[in-house]
């Protein structure tokens, strides 16, 4: 099922240089992006989600981040190619971001009608009047109320959820193909939060673009998500439809992840956490990096880097252990509540 | 209210109210007046967790600081252990402070940088004048292993620690006085999932070793849930509904309690069910409207709830509800 493909990354590495030590923040990481699809690249905090989607804007600082090994390629060409200026026509026109914070990624001395006009008149050869009137529709497309009054309005009157609104009218206002939203709804509450993905899900059926979603969030990305990327440490381990990762995980991580959230079924129990914490990116453990908290650990996973290994079409993960086992079908069934049987399988 | 949890609660609030000033002009005049808690009643029976879900801006830390008398209350009466507080001076204050402890959010920003674990947390072993010098130490030890953490620890910075660590060692600083009562402020909200799971296990392991109370304030209702056994809903100042936590969780009943609900996002794809987020955004406790603090939101709303005050009804099913058209 090959649909048209928008963004391709290949084995992209981005490193920081520090006095002493290198952080591998991204190390080797390659996902896809079709047009239309929204796709999720989900984990932890200081797994590299962040650095990977800036890169594709060329954002990383550099020094002391270097792009080591690579390629992005956006409608086939190499972004990593481009000079600066070329860039710039890219970013907010072709890919456009939707930041976390949305109290302080707008300017406050602007009117929030000035910050969307500027993206459309900077990128297009239109006059002021027409990008007023974009800019109106759009305020109206990511539904806010009464938009010929609000466009007037200083970002300090709006509420949260409304500032974020104008930060995906921002994003949108040149009609870009891809958008990259990270952590849109951290910030926000579940209200709030609820009616913000709403409103990505309409966008991006409407206008059919593509949404590239870096979360920790596995409840929203079941909400809205078609293929998800779970990246740990700098790598991805697992990746497949949302539905198959959830239902079926194979990744000992993804496993943990998914064990570790709290619900109804599962009080009364202690909740399963993964032991230990998140490497620093600067002294990952030989192996496979998830090896020092993983119940299935053998001595391979302390000397070999495991390969990505294709369990099912288009469900692939970073594991020999857990593959074998699946083989075997010795692998429980329901292993995404935790790991009572799990820790058998995996020492028998 | 007349609901018994327990024959004396370790806690309860009686109609308890904080209003804050709004000051506009030159001179500074009270222009108005923002109602963040607004006669609340609560009550929490010894080793039982209560949690206060609601959306921000809708005075959960208010309500929990006011429970620690680090707020004066404006109106209403509080009790712990059958003991009035309310007029107690900071002086009188001090015996019962020992008792009760708070665990903030924020891991990074409520630990002092340039006082090592140890020092930390003898500040409040030291309290407690029935240790030496030698024992205090091995009080220390033994707190930080109660939470979680080697003994080595107590002689390190709190620079050195990621953020599930520091919010053990906030845990463990917050035991040194051996309290009942520990308010925990969204304790979990800063961490990872992963990270997050680990700190909701040791809590609810030291509430049955310890035999701790509970007040655990949070956003994620998936969290509350998961911990605690009563659960009270505030929206602006007022508590909406009170009960059981599984009974509210199985079948709200109050208008806003069914949209928060129907707001998380489960982790199950596929069960998107109606996702009907709900309209319009959180308002502000600024002068709210008189009637039902929830009417503008409200799917059910009615003229009555724009004239009467609502009452909070109890229901068969032993909670309680601010919402007349649902009893």
């Amino acid at each position: 099922m090959e649909k048209d493909l928008l963004l391709s990354v290949n084995n992209l590495k981005v490193y920081f240089h520090g006095e002493e030590t290198i952080s591998k923040a991204v190390d080797g990481i390659s996902y896809e992006v079709a047009k239309g699809q929204i796709v999720s690249l989900v984990g932890e905090s200081g797994c590299g989600k962040t650095v990977s989607a800036l890169t594709l804007l060329g954002l990383v600082p550099c020094p002391p981040g270097k792009i080591e090994d690579g390629e992005i390629l956006f409608r086939g060409k190499n972004l990593l190619n481009f000079s600066e200026q070329q860039m710039q026509k890219v970013r907010g026109r072709e890919i456009s971001m939707v930041f976390q914070e949305p109290m302080t990624s707008l300017n406050p001395v602007f009117t929030i009608g000035d910050q969307i006009q500027e993206v459309i008149l900077n990128h297009e050869n239109v006059g002021k009047e027409i990008a007023l009137k974009r800019t109106i529709t759009l305020l109206k497309d990511v539904g806010i109320p009464s938009p010929e009054e609000r466009v007037n309005d200083y970002p300090h009157l709006l509420s949260g959820g409304q500032r974020q609104r104008v930060m995906i009218a921002m994003a949108l206002a040149c009609g870009p193909d891809l958008v990259i939203a990270d952590e849109p709804t951290t910030a926000l509450d579940v209200t709030v939060q609820a009616q913000i993905l709403q409103l990505f899900r309409e966008l991006q059926q409407k206008r059919n673009m593509a949404v590239l979603l870096i979360t920790h969030n596995l409840g929203v990305v079941a909400e809205i998500v078609d293929r998800i990327y779970v990246m740990y440490a700098g790598i991805i381990v697992e990746t497949g439809t949302v539905k198959e990762v959830f239902k079926d995980p194979f990744h000992p991580y993804t496993m943990g992840l998914l064990a570790a959230i709290p619900g109804s079924s599962k009080k009364g129990k202690p909740l399963y956490s993964i032991p230990g914490s998140v490497p620093d990116s600067a002294y990952k453990p030989e192996g496979c990096p998830f090896n020092p908290r993983c119940p299935y650990v053998q001595d391979e996973c302390k000397i070999k880097f495991p390969e990505m290994v294709n369990f099912k079409a288009g469900h692939q993960a970073r594991c020999p252990i857990t593959y074998r086992l699946w083989e075997n079908q010795e692998l429980p069934k329901n292993r995404h509540f935790g790991f009572e049987n799990v820790k058998r399988a995996g020492q028998a | 209210m007349q609901r018994s949890l327990e024959p004396t609660p370790l806690l309860k609030a009686d109609g308890i109210k904080k209003y804050f000033p709004v000051k506009r002009g030159f001179l500074q005049k009270t222009a108005g007046w923002i109602k963040a808690v607004d006669g609340v009643d609560i009550k929490i029976g010894k080793g039982k967790i209560l949690g206060l879900v609601g959306e921000s801006g809708c005075g959960k830390t208010t309500l929990g600081r006011l429970i620690l008398k680090l707020l004066e209350p404006d109106d209403g009466r509080i009790f712990f252990n059958g003991d009035d507080l309310t007029d107690l001076t900071h002086k009188e204050m001090k015996s019962y402070r020992m008792q009760m402890q708070i665990i903030f959010q924020d891991p990074y920003g409520s630990l002092n940088p340039r006082m090592t674990v140890g020092n930390t947390i003898d500040e409040g072993v030291r309290l407690l004048k029935k240790n030496g010098r030698a024992h205090r130490k091995e009080r220390i030890k033994e707190l930080l292993s109660m939470v979680g953490l080697p003994g080595n620890v107590a002689d390190r910075y709190p620079h050195e620690f990621s953020g599930g660590q520091r919010q053990r060692i906030g845990i463990a600083r917050a035991l040194s006085v051996e309290p009942e009562l520990i308010v925990c402020d969204e304790p979990v909200s800063a961490l990872d999932v992963s990270i997050q799971a680990q700190i909701i296990n040791l809590l609810l392991k030291l509430r049955d070793e310890l035999h701790l109370t509970y007040l655990f304030i949070a956003h994620d209702l998936n969290v509350v849930h998961f911990i605690s056994d009563d659960l009270a809903v505030m929206y602006l100042g007022h508590i909406m509904e009170y009960g059981p936590s599984d009974t509210i969780y199985a079948s709200p009943l109050h208008p806003y309690t069914k949209i928060l609900m129907a707001a998380i996002p489960i982790p199950e794809p596929g069960a998107g069910k109606a996702f009907n987020p709900p309209e319009g955004d959180v308002p502000t406790p600024y002068n709210p409207p008189p009637g039902c603090k929830f009417q503008g939101r409200c799917p059910l709303v009615e003229d009555r709830c724009r004239q009467h005050e609502i009452d909070f009804y109890p229901t068969s099913d032993g909670r309680y509800v601010r919402c007349w058209k649902v009893i």
